[in-house]
C-alpha cells in the first residue's frame, strides 16, 4: 500500500513536472473525463466484483485524476458490452474487463465480434476451476470420479455450472472426451448456485471457481478432487490451496484457466493504453488487491502488451477447438 | 383486472357484455371499440406467428433430456395466437360487438398532446442527451399544456435537470445520455 | 438463548454512534433510490460499494444494508401516488395503493404500506435471528424442481379469472410469457426470437415493461379526464396515522400469512418480487371480499408489502450463511463481503461474529430508524399530489425515461418504456389485464428455466415433481390453488349440508 502511494505520488510528481518542463506535447496522456468501465455480465458476478473492487481501489488511492463509472451491460451474454466498445472506436475513456465469453459469445451465438475487435490492455489474473464434490460422496480423488463416469451409464452424473456453452461448460466436455462418457450439464445463473446445489447434493460435481466453493470446503460440505491449472493454487490464504493437486498430477489430463483482462475500444493510440497498463500495475500493487487475489486463489499473472497480445490469440484459439469440439458453434 | 377505474368520463363498455352497448354521439366519433379490439386481437394473432416462427427455428420439439429451446414459446405463441383469435372472431362475427367509441376525440386530443411532446422528447434526447432534452420538455409542457408563463416555466425546466444532472453524474456517477453540451463542459 | 445473547453482543457492536450516523445515511439514500423508478436497491448498492471501501466491513455492510432497508421502504412511494412501482416488488402495492390515493387516500396507503413493511421486516429478522442455521439447511433442500413447484405456486395462487373475457386473460398472460423468452436462452445459450439484433439480446426487462404499462399507460389515461390526478389528499395529520393504524390489527392473519410467504421465498431463494405476487394473490383468494381487490383494498396493501420486505430481509440469511444471494441487492452485497475481505457461507457465523451479529442487530435498529423516517415524510409525499399536473407528469415522464435507461444503460429501453405506455392504455380500454402480463413477464424466465433444470436433472421424466414431499406438497398445493374456486365451492356445499364451521384458511 505504502509502495503504491509513493509510486503514485512519484507518477504524478513525474507527470506534472513533464508538463511544467517540456509543455503539454510531450505531456503523458492522462484522463481528460469519467473513465467508463464496461463489465460484460451481470451485477454481482466475478467480473462484476472485480471490476468494482478495482473502482474502489482506485478511487481509494486516488490512482485517477477522474472518477471511474462501472456500466453493466450483460445482454447476449456479454455481447451487449462488447459491441459497445468495439462500436466506440478511438475513444479513450472506455475499458472493459473480459472473461472466457469475451471468446465464446462469439462462436457461441454468432455474433459479429472477436478480440482482435477490441485493444487488449493488460492481464489482471488467472481464475481458476477446481473438480468439486460433495463430501459425503465416496470420491477421494479426480481419478476415483473420472472412473466412476467412465463405469457408469451416458448422462448418468450431472455435472452443474455457470451459464451455457460457456468456461464451465467447456470444461465438463473436456471431462467427457477424456471419460469418453456424456455427462450431464445443467446450467444455473451464478456460481452460488451451483455451489448450493452440489451440497444440496441435487447434482453430482461442479466446476466452480475458487471463491465460489471454498467457504463450503471450509465447512467440510464440499470436496476438491483437482484444479484444471498447470500448477498448483499458490495463494496464500486460510484454506489450503496447495494441497489440491492439478488434475494432471491425478491422472486427468485437462487444463483451463479463465483470463481477467483489461481491454479497451480499438483505435486509440500506445500513449492511452500506456497509460492504463500503468494505472492497472498500480492497482495491482495495493494490499487490498493482493487480499483478494489471495482470497479467490487466483493465479496472478500480469502481461501486457505483445506478451498479452500472444496469449491472448493462443487463447482465442483453444477455445475455438474446444467449441468446435463440443458443437456449441452457432450454426450460421 | 385489478385496476378497475372507478369513473371513466368515457362510456364505460365490457366486451362480451353486448347489450350494454352505449349510443354514440358522432361529434366524437374516432374510432369504434370493435375496431381497436378486431386491430389488437390481429396484431397479438401476428405476434404469436412471430414466435411461432422463430421457436420452430431454434427447436420446438421435446429431446430425450427435456424441451428444447423452442418448446415452451412455441406452445405460449400458439395460445396467444388461439385467445386472440377468438377474440377477433368474437368480435368480428358476433352481433352484439361493442360498437361504442374507443375514445372522444377531446379526449384522443388530450392523450396526443402528451404522447407527441414525449415522443419528440425522445427524439431530442437522442441527438443532444437526456438533461437538455428534459429542460426543453418540461418547459414546454408547462408552458404548451399548463399556460405558464416562461418565467414560471424556465426555472423549474432549468432546475430538474440541474439536479438531477448532480444527483446522477456527480453523486451516483451513473452516466446518463449526453450530448455536445456536456461533453464541451467535459463530461 | 444464546442466539438471544449474540445479539446483544451484536447490539454492543452497534454502540458506535458512527455506525448509527451510517445506518441514517443509508436509509434516506435508500428510499431516494426507492422513490426513483429503474434505479433500484441492487444498482444504488452497487453503485456506494466502491464508496465503502474505506470503511470497517461491519459500517459498510449496515449503511449498504440500510440503502436496501430504505429502497424497500420507498419502492410503495411511487406506486402509491403515480401507480409507478419504484421497485420491481412494489408492482403488487399499486394494484390497491394506486386507487386508494385516486380515493384521496394516499396518505392511508402510505401509512398502512410503511407499517406492514416494517412488520414484515420485524417477523423476518425474529426468523433470522433465532433460526438461522435451521433455515440455512432449509433452503439447501431447494434444488430446480422445487423451485420451479414454488414458482407454479405464485402463479396459481395469483391468478385466477377476473370480470375479463378468459381469452384476454390468457392472450394478456401468453404475451408476458413470449416477451420474456426474447434473449439469450438460459439453458441452451441459443438466441431467441431476437432475429439478429443485438438490441433485443437483452430481452424486454420487467422493470422496463412496468414502468411502461403501469406508469406512462396511466398518465394517458389521466389525460383523457383533463390536466388533473384524481384524488387531491385533504390536509394530513398525525390523526389520519393513526385511524389507519386502528384498521391494521385486524389483518393480523394477512400479516402472519404473508410474512410466511416472504420469508420462505426469501430464504429459498425465491425473490421479493415473486413474494409480493403470491402474497397478494392468497390475501384475496382467502378474503371474504375478494371483490373489492384492485379497487382500494387496504388489505390489498398490507399484504404484499409485509411479503416484499420480509422477503427482501430474509434474502440476506442464504447470503450470510450459504454465499448465495437472495436478490440481486443481495447479490451485490455478497460481493461486497469479498472486497472487504470476509468469505460469506457457512464458516460466516462462526469466524465473523462480530460481523454477523452487528448486522443483524443493526437490522433491527435501522428498520425502527427507517420506519420513523419515512413515516414522518408521509405528509410530505401525499403533498406531491397537490402539485399541478403540468409541473409534475413531465417531471415523472423524465423520471421514468431515466429509469428505464439505468435498467441496462440503454437509449432503446427509453423507446420500449413509451411503447409499453402505450400498450398499456390500449389494453386498459379494451379491457386486457395487465396483472397476468407482468407476472408471466417476471416469472416466466425463472420458471421456464427450473423445469428445464429439472428436466435435464430426471432425463425428461415428470414424476420429478411428485419425487419428495417437499416438492410433492408444493405442487400439490399449487394445483389446489389452481382449482381453489371449485374447492371452494364443494367446501361451501359441505358447510351447507354439514354445518361445519368455516372451511378455507
Amino acid at each position: 500500500m505504502k509502495l503504491a502511494k509513493t509510486l503514485a505520488t512519484a507518477l504524478t510528481t513525474v507527470a506534472i513536472f513533464g508538463f511544467a518542463a517540456a509543455g503539454p506535447c510531450w505531456a503523458e496522456w492522462k484522463p481528460k473525463k469519467t473513465v467508463e468501465f464496461i463489465i460484460p455480465a451481470g451485477t454481482g458476478g466475478g467480473a462484476d466484483q472485480m471490476a468494482r473492487m478495482i473502482q474502489g481501489v482506485i478511487q481509494k488511492h486516488q490512482l485517477m485524476d477522474q472518477p471511474m463509472v462501472v456500466i453493466n451491460k450483460s445482454g447476449g451474454a456479454g455481447a451487449e458490452g462488447f459491441m459497445d466498445v468495439k462500436g466506440s472506436a478511438g475513444n479513450e475513456h472506455k475499458i472493459i474487463i473480459t472473461l472466457s465469453n469475451l471468446f465464446t459469445t462469439p462462436l457461441a451465438t454468432g455474433v459479429p465480434f472477436s478480440w482482435e475487435d477490441l485493444t487488449p490492455v493488460s492481464m489482471l489474473a488467472l481464475d481458476n476451476f477446481v473438480l468439486w464434490v460433495n463430501s459425503s460422496s465416496p470420491y477421494q480423488s479426480a481419478k476415483d470420479y473420472v472412473d466412476a463416469v467412465k463405469a457408469g451409464a451416458d448422462s448418468q452424473f450431472k455435472m452443474a455450472g455457470t451459464g451455457s456453452k460457456q468456461e464451465d461448460q467447456i470444461v465438463t466436455v473436456a471431462i467427457e472426451q477424456v471419460a469418453g462418457k456424456k455427462l450431464t450439464y445443467v446450467p444455473f445463473k451464478g456460481g452460488g448456485d451451483v455451489a448450493k446445489q452440489l451440497v444440496g447434493g441435487h447434482i453430482d460435481s461442479t466446476v466452480n471457481n475458487p471463491i465460489e466453493a471454498v467457504s463450503f470446503w471450509q465447512a467440510g460440505n464440499l470436496r476438491p478432487l483437482c484444479v484444471f491449472a498447470a500448477s498448483r493454487i499458490e495463494a496464500q490464504g486460510t484454506a489450503k490451496w496447495q494441497d489440491i493437486p492439478t488434475c494432471k498430477e491425478a491422472g486427468v489430463g485437462i487444463e483451463y484457466q479463465m483470463l481477467r483482462g483489461i481491454f479497451m475500444s480499438p483505435g486509440v493510440s500506445q500513449e492511452v493504453v500506456d497509460y492504463y497498463v500503468g494505472l492497472f500495475q498500480m492497482v495491482r500493487e495495493t494490499q487490498e488487491w493482493k487480499d483478494f487475489m489471495a482470497k479467490g486463489a487466483f493465479t496472478q499473472t500480469f502481461l501486457s502488451g505483445d506478451e498479452y497480445k500472444k496469449w491472448v490469440a493462443d487463447a482465442a484459439v483453444v477455445h475455438k477447438d474446444l467449441m468446435t469440439k463440443a458443437g456449441f458453434i452457432a450454426a450460421n | 383486472m385489478f385496476m378497475e377505474r372507478e369513473q371513466n368520463l368515457v362510456p364505460e363498455s365490457l366486451p362480451g357484455d353486448g347489450e350494454k352497448t352505449t349510443p354514440v354521439s358522432d361529434a366524437g366519433l374516432t374510432v369504434t371499440m370493435k375496431t381497436m379490439e378486431l386491430v389488437v386481437a390481429g396484431l397479438l394473432m401476428l405476434v404469436a406467428a412471430i414466435v411461432m416462427y422463430d421457436s420452430v427455428r431454434v427447436g420446438a420439439g421435446w429431446a430425450f433430456d427435456g424441451p428444447q429451446a423452442g418448446y415452451f414459446p412455441f406452445f405460449i405463441g400458439l395460445i396467444l395466437f388461439a385467445a386472440s383469435a377468438v377474440t377477433f372472431g368474437i368480435n368480428l362475427f358476433s352481433r352484439t360487438a361493442d360498437l361504442s367509441n374507443f375514445v372522444t376525440k377531446p379526449a384522443l386530443l388530450l392523450v396526443a398532446k402528451v404522447l407527441a411532446p414525449t415522443v419528440i422528447y425522445l427524439i431530442v434526447m437522442y441527438y443532444v442527451g437526456i438533461y437538455i432534452a428534459s429542460a426543453l420538455y418540461i418547459c414546454f409542457f408547462m408552458m404548451w399544456l399548463g399556460k405558464y408563463s416562461i418565467r414560471k416555466a424556465a426555472p423549474v425546466a432549468i432546475a430538474i435537470p440541474l439536479v438531477l444532472f448532480w444527483l446522477f453524474e456527480i453523486a451516483f456517477l451513473i452516466p446518463l445520455p449526453k450530448g455536445p453540451l456536456e461533453a464541451a463542459l467535459g463530461f | 438463548m444464546d442466539a438471544f445473547l449474540s445479539l446483544i453482543h451484536g447490539f454492543g457492536v452497534l454502540a458506535d454512534p458512527m455506525n448509527i450516523v451510517y445506518m441514517c445515511v443509508g436509509v434516506v439514500l435508500g428510499v431516494l433510490i426507492g422513490v426513483l423508478p429503474g434505479l433500484g436497491g441492487a444498482n444504488g448498492v452497487a453503485i456506494l460499494l466502491p464508496l465503502t471501501f474505506s470503511m470497517s466491513p461491519t459500517a459498510a455492510i449496515i449503511m449498504l444494508s440500510s440503502i436496501y432497508w430504505g429502497a424497500l421502504f420507498g419502492g410503495a412511494i411511487t406506486s402509491v401516488l403515480f401507480n409507478i412501482p419504484g421497485e420491481p416488488w412494489s408492482v403488487a402495492t399499486t394494484f390497491d395503493g394506486h386507487p386508494m390515493a385516486q380515493q384521496g387516500k394516499a396518505d392511508e396507503a402510505l401509512t398502512a404500506a410503511f407499517t406492514s413493511s416494517f412488520i414484515g421486516a420485524l417477523l423476518a429478522v425474529i426468523v433470522i435471528t433465532f433460526l438461522a442455521p435451521v433455515v440455512a439447511g432449509f433452503a439447501l433442500r431447494f434444488g430446480p424442481a422445487e423451485f420451479f413447484a414454488v414458482q407454479l405456486l405464485t402463479f396459481c395462487s395469483f391468478v385466477g379469472m377476473g370480470r375479463e373475457s378468459p381469452f384476454k386473460v390468457l392472450a394478456a398472460m401468453t404475451l408476458g410469457f413470449a416477451l420474456a423468452a426474447v434473449g439469450l436462452d438460459s439453458v441452451t445459450g441459443q438466441l431467441r426470437m431476437t432475429f439478429g439484433t443485438v438490441e433485443l439480446m437483452r430481452g424486454f426487462d420487467f422493470l422496463i415493461a412496468v414502468i411502461g404499462l403501469f406508469g406512462i399507460g396511466e398518465i394517458l389515461l389521466t389525460m383523457e379526464e383533463g390536466l388533473s390526478f384524481r384524488g387531491k389528499s385533504t390536509t394530513i395529520t398525525l390523526r389520519s396515522v393513526m385511524n389507519t393504524w386502528i384498521r391494521l390489527p385486524r389483518f393480523w392473519v394477512t400479516y402472519l400469512r404473508s410474512a410466511a410467504v416472504g420469508c420462505w421465498l426469501g430464504i429459498t431463494p425465491g425473490g421479493a418480487t415473486p413474494a409480493s405476487f403470491m402474497s397478494y394473490g392468497l390475501a384475496r383468494r382467502f378474503s371474504k371480499d375478494p371483490g373489492n381487490f384492485g379497487k382500494g383494498e387496504i388489505e390489498g396493501v398490507v399484504a404484499p408489502e409485509t411479503a416484499a420486505h420480509a422477503a427482501g430481509t430474509s434474502a440476506l440469511l442464504p447470503m450470510l450463511t450459504l454465499g448465495i444471494p437472495g436478490s440481486p441487492t443481495a447479490a451485490v452485497m455478497l460481493g461486497g463481503l469479498l472486497i472487504w475481505g470476509l468469505q460469506p457461507g457457512p464458516m460466516l457465523f462462526i469466524e465473523q461474529k462480530d460481523f454477523v451479529w452487528g448486522l443483524i442487530a443493526s437490522m433491527y435498529l435501522s428498520n425502527v430508524i427507517g420506519f420513523l423516517i419515512v413515516l414522518t415524510t408521509v405528509p410530505l409525499w401525499a403533498s406531491i399530489l397537490r402539485i399541478p399536473f403540468s409541473i409534475i407528469a413531465p417531471v415523472i415522464i423524465v423520471l421514468c425515461c431515466i429509469g428505464a435507461y439505468t435498467v441496462h444503460n440503454a437509449f432503446l429501453d427509453v423507446v420500449i418504456m413509451l411503447f409499453f405506455g402505450v400498450i398499456g392504455y390500449v389494453f386498459k380500454k379494451l379491457h386486457y389485464p395487465l396483472a397476468p402480463l407482468v407476472l408471466a413477464l417476471v416469472l416466466g424466465d425463472m420458471a421456464e428455466s427450473s423445469f428445464r433444470q429439472s428436466m435435464l436433472i430426471s432425463q425428461g421424466d415428470m414424476s420429478i415433481f411428485w419425487s419428495n414431499w417437499l416438492v410433492g406438497s408444493i405442487c400439490s398445493l399449487a394445483l389446489a390453488m389452481l382449482f381453489w374456486p371449485l374447492i371452494a365451492l364443494m367446501l361451501d356445499k359441505l358447510r351447507g349440508g354439514g354445518r361445519f364451521s368455516p372451511g378455507g384458511a
